[in-house]
């Protein structure tokens, strides 16, 4: 297997090398290599059930790998004790599919949460930094309402105001377009990429929106049958010949990637031949 | 983050646990807050305490006096040892006085019953460690019933 | 299935079970070692103490007075019979002090906050909210468990005294100002057989026994739920029917060990 690597002119902060992951007997990664330069936007694709979520669930260390081994800023993360760990955890946020906003408390309370439990600042100034947040995110008037009281869209915005309090060096993100409308996803497709510019962070997206990831995305990885098939800057996998990668791509119904889930034959099924 | 209203209930909620606590352990057990050094113990012996049980009343003439505070057999002569928490403001009986096993009603708990003695100029009172002598063993159900069952049929013959 | 397959499932659920009870044991250690500390940890506890103490308080009261005027009313039918409707009081009391307090306060418990627990944590485990706080490199034990699991253990055996005096109290109104027996002797009698230690501070042991065991089933039950609405509504179930029985189990255990001898 060949090693992935990004362009090298920029230095990793991500490295994951030969990683092997299964739940139960079921096999989600065979060996799997990458990396992810600094303040970059990073793209990780793949089809749905791909275990997408699972990658950025072992980068942050909330699960433990097969084999192989994930190292964030040359600290292993799989290695290291559970306080280095949590060290590490707080240069890191992740945004979550379902925004996973604490649903006891207000959207200012929400974004204040980690900050009042790890910066140790008075009130004042994390008042000032949470409006400052809030602001980015386009609901510094939304501060006092209740997660429920949000639309999706608005919850996920809220989760990235508290993703970002911490002023994190490393965002993951996943699949923040699934599921939304065309308006909020133009509103994080170029919040995504404002805060990666301006923040100067190092994002890793998962998704599987094709055209939203193609537009903000320096370097693309697609995942796909338990490894790495194609890589590359966006304009590259455009134009790769990969049969895999231009179904996906373009979006196809069946192809390399079959449209049935393994079956035995339909003709033997139906006519009962089979026990 | 929080009200004071939830404070508030909180507060109430443990305080009326306390409560609770309180009026079962001096209500209900009706326990007494008294210093160590407000009983004398006595002894008396038994051939037969019946039912009689750590922590029965010894009463005078229906007024508790002390209580049982252990119960033990006497190793050479096999009869049972009682010990007696005496209250330290009942002090005047003398060595005379009786002690027997009595029934609240006919089926209730069992209790000392302490009769007090006559009083002489050479009979002393009853100090801290003292045995009383005159003792009366509680009245067995079934050996009455025998008794009454065997006088019956010898007035029959 | 050939033998050996039944015998390699076999295998399986025990292994399983073994890993499971492993499992909620370290979480168990894990809430008992991480005592909620006073300035962040406090204000956690006291809101769980009112989620599951204060909110559970009136179904407890009035079970209480409810079945303390049950109790005494079925009691009196029966004593009467005797005569010795006297001790009225005592069986009363010591119903309630041994067996009916601590035992019905955590089934009742178990069936008011130990399920609003399970489904509270599923629900946050679902929407990844306990993943998210992971993340944020803050403990889920220390900021979700623990105070839940204090709370709790605090909560039941206050829940059971207040049970068992309004229950003695239910069984006063009954005996004495409906059924006529005299107040006194109700009293006296009632204190003569109450023993502060046999009775009391055994009713304070077997409420924080019930107290840890269900709390902890409920937490543990909430904390592996299967992140979907059917695992929560089938953990939420478990957890009410495991820590009754485990309740029951236990109240038997228990009594052997306090007044079987």
């Amino acid at each position: 297997m060949i090693n992935e690597r990004a362009d090298d002119d920029a230095t990793p902060l991500v490295e994951i090398e030969h990683l092997a992951f299964s739940r139960g007997s079921h096999v989600i990664y065979e060996d799997v290599s990458l990396s992810i330069p600094k303040g970059k936007v990073t793209a990780i694709m793949g089809p749905s059930g791909i275990g997408k979520t699972t990658l950025l669930k072992l980068i942050g260390g909330q699960l433990q790998p097969d084999r192989g081994n994930i190292k964030v800023d040359g600290i292993d993360v799989h290695q290291c004790s559970r306080s280095e760990l949590f060290e590490l955890r707080k240069r890191m946020s992740m945004l979550f599919q379902s925004g996973a906003l604490f649903t006891d408390m207000n959207v200012f309370d929400n974004v204040a949460f980690a900050l009042r439990e790890h910066s140790g600042l008075p009130e004042a100034i994390i008042k000032r930094i949470v409006l400052m947040k809030l602001e980015a995110v386009g609901l510094r008037g939304a501060a006092k309402m209740m997660p429920s009281e949000l639309s999706g869209g608005m919850q996920r915005r809220a989760a990235l105001a508290r993703a970002i309090a911490l002023e994190p060096e490393l965002i993951l993100y996943d699949e923040p377009f699934a599921g939304q409308d065309p308006i909020s996803m133009g509103v994080l497709v170029k919040l995504i990429r404002e805060l990666s510019d301006a923040l100067n962070l190092t994002s890793v997206v998962v998704s599987h929106d094709v055209q939203e990831v193609l537009g903000i995305a320096d370097y693309v990885y697609v995942l796909a049958d338990k490894r790495i098939i194609a890589h590359g800057t966006p304009e590259e996998l455009r134009l790769a010949d990969n049969p895999k990668l231009k179904q996906f791509i373009g979006g196809e119904p069946d192809g390399p990637v079959p449209f049935h889930f393994p079956a035995p034959d339909y003709q033997k099924e139906m006519l009962g031949e089979l026990n | 983050m929080l009200t004071r209203k939830i404070e508030l209930l909180v507060g109430v909620f443990i305080l009326s646990g306390l409560m609770a606590f309180l009026v079962l352990v001096f209500n209900v057990a009706n326990i007494e807050v008294k210093p160590g050094q407000s009983h004398y113990t006595l002894y008396a012996k038994f051939t037969n305490i019946g039912g009689l049980k750590v922590r029965s009343p010894v009463k005078v003439g229906g007024v508790v006096v002390g209580r049982v505070t252990q119960i033990s057999l006497d190793p050479t002569e096999l009869v049972a040892v009682v010990e007696l928490a005496m209250d330290k403001q009942y002090e005047q009986f003398p060595e005379t006085s009786s002690l027997s096993i009595l029934t609240s009603g006919l089926l209730g708990e069992q209790f000392l019953g302490l009769t007090p003695g006559f009083v002489m100029d050479d009979i002393g009172m009853l100090q801290e460690g003292d045995y009383i002598d005159d003792t009366h063993s509680a009245l067995v159900l079934e050996d009455l019933i025998g008794q009454f069952l065997y006088s019956v049929k010898s007035k029959d013959n | 299935m050939s033998l050996t397959d039944h015998i390699a499932g076999i295998g399986r659920s025990a292994i399983a079970s073994v890993t499971g009870l492993g499992s909620a044991g370290l979480m168990l250690w894990g809430a008992i070692a991480r005592v909620p500390k006073p300035r962040k940890g406090i204000p956690l506890l006291i809101k769980q103490l009112y989620v599951i103490g204060v909110q559970s308080m009136v179904i407890i009261l009035v079970s209480g007075l409810f079945i303390g005027m049950v109790l005494a009313l079925q009691g009196y039918n029966i004593l009467v019979g005797f005569g010795t409707e006297d001790s009225l009081g005592p069986m009363v009391a010591l119903s309630l002090l041994r067996e009916l307090g601590p035992v019905v306060t955590a089934l009742l418990f178990a069936g008011r906050a130990g399920s609003a627990l399970t489904a509270e944590i599923g629900l946050m485990k679902s929407t990844e909210q306990l993943s998210s706080l992971e993340m944020m490199a803050i403990d889920p034990l220390r900021q979700i468990i623990a105070p839940r699991f204090w709370a709790g253990v605090i909560s039941l055996p206050l829940l059971a005294l207040m049970f068992t005096a309004v229950g003695i109290y239910g069984g006063h109104i009954v005996g004495v100002e409906w059924k006529g027996i005299d107040s006194g002797s109700f009293w006296s009698i009632l204190q003569a057989s109450v023993e502060w230690r046999q009775d009391i501070v055994n009713c304070v042991i077997k409420s924080l026994v019930f107290a840890v065991v269900v709390t902890w089933i409920a937490l543990y039950r909430g904390y592996n739920v299967i992140p979907n609405p059917e695992g929560i509504s089938r953990a939420t179930t478990q957890t009410v029917v495991q820590s009754s029985l485990a309740v029951l189990a236990l109240d038997f255990l228990l009594t052997a060990m306090m007044f079987g001898s």
